[in-house]
């Protein structure tokens, strides 16, 4: 379960509406490589894996990305409250507005809506946490591209904080590798998935982390 | 800024301290001086979440006990600018 805290997990104060980079903000909201698809991966890749301090890991990362969900969600609000119809129109803003007037909906930059396709909860261990570090690169990567186009600091700072999360995010999940590794047999790491099969000689290795 | 922006942003720099130790703590258990920051941070922090709550609105339900009005329905929404 959860609790709530009425507060930014940093501080998003943006005083100067901006509708065309909230367009490709929101990509980060509900987009290929967004907060959406990063919580709600590592929330539900937890259930099958064996290991209890890697699914506390993926639980602790998942809550952390919703808070980074709601970060970009104000982000989003805040540059597009208070715009004008002159400024929908002339910022590219319009075909956003007609379906969802200034409310935040999970889009991709282009307009493709969130879909769970965005990401994949594979049931075995090496796949899924190998997938995790490669969504850390691809949300730093988009986060990067976003950098480029920002001018405002006060859009700035709060993006470059969850530039860096996904940095720290990408190192946390490489040791989760390393300690989901470190219980199989080195010679094969693919002979064995510790999510489903079961070893024939479990009594001899009380560790090999099989559903036995 | 004022002391209510004041002590949110410290209870905000406190509580990254902590989530920041919570993951190191996840992949690195035995980490004693780690285990150290984080009891530190967590009583500095739990007291400036009392304190903020007694004196301008609840950040979390449980520090939401009310009376006359309901206090966390009262509280500003952090999307809107209220987390400085």
């Amino acid at each position: 379960m959860w609790s709530y805290e009425k507060r930014l997990e940093f501080p998003v104060n943006i005083k100067e509406p901006n509708a065309m980079l909230a367009q490709a903000i929101i990509s980060q909201y509900g987009g290929p490589d967004g907060e959406m698809g990063a919580s709600m991966r590592y929330l539900s890749q937890r259930y099958s894996i064996p290991y209890k301090e890697v699914a506390g890991l993926l639980t602790d990362i998942g809550t952390e990305e919703l808070a980074h969900l709601e970060m970009v969600a104000s982000i989003v609000h805040q540059l597009t409250r208070n715009l004008s119809m002159e400024e929908i129109e002339k910022s590219g803003f319009a075909n956003y507005y007609v379906d969802h007037t200034i409310g935040v909906w999970p889009q991709a930059a282009g307009g493709v809506p969130f879909n769970a396709c965005e990401f994949q909860v594979k049931g075995d261990p090496i796949t899924d946490l190998m997938e995790d570090m490669a969504a850390e690169q691809k949300a730093r990567a988009t986060y990067d591209n976003i950098l480029r186009l920002v001018k405002d600091p006060d859009v700035c700072e709060p993006i470059k904080f969850l530039r860096m999360r996904e940095v720290v995010h990408f190192q946390r999940f490489g040791e989760a590798l390393r300690m989901v590794q470190d219980r199989l047999d080195s010679r094969n790491f693919y002979a064995f998935n510790p999510a489903f099969d079961k070893c024939e000689d479990c009594n001899d290795k009380p560790d090999c982390g099989c559903k036995n | 800024m004022g002391d209510k922006e004041q002590l949110l942003r410290d209870i905000g720099i406190a509580d990254f301290v902590l989530t920041e130790l919570v993951l190191y703590l996840d992949t690195h258990p035995h980490d004693v001086k780690a285990m150290e920051y984080f009891n530190h941070y967590n009583r500095i922090k739990l007291q400036m979440e009392r304190e903020f709550s007694q004196k301008y609105y609840p950040l979390n339900t449980r520090y939401a006990e009310s009376s006359k009005e309901w206090r966390w329905g009262a509280a500003p929404l952090p999307w809107e600018g209220a987390c400085v």
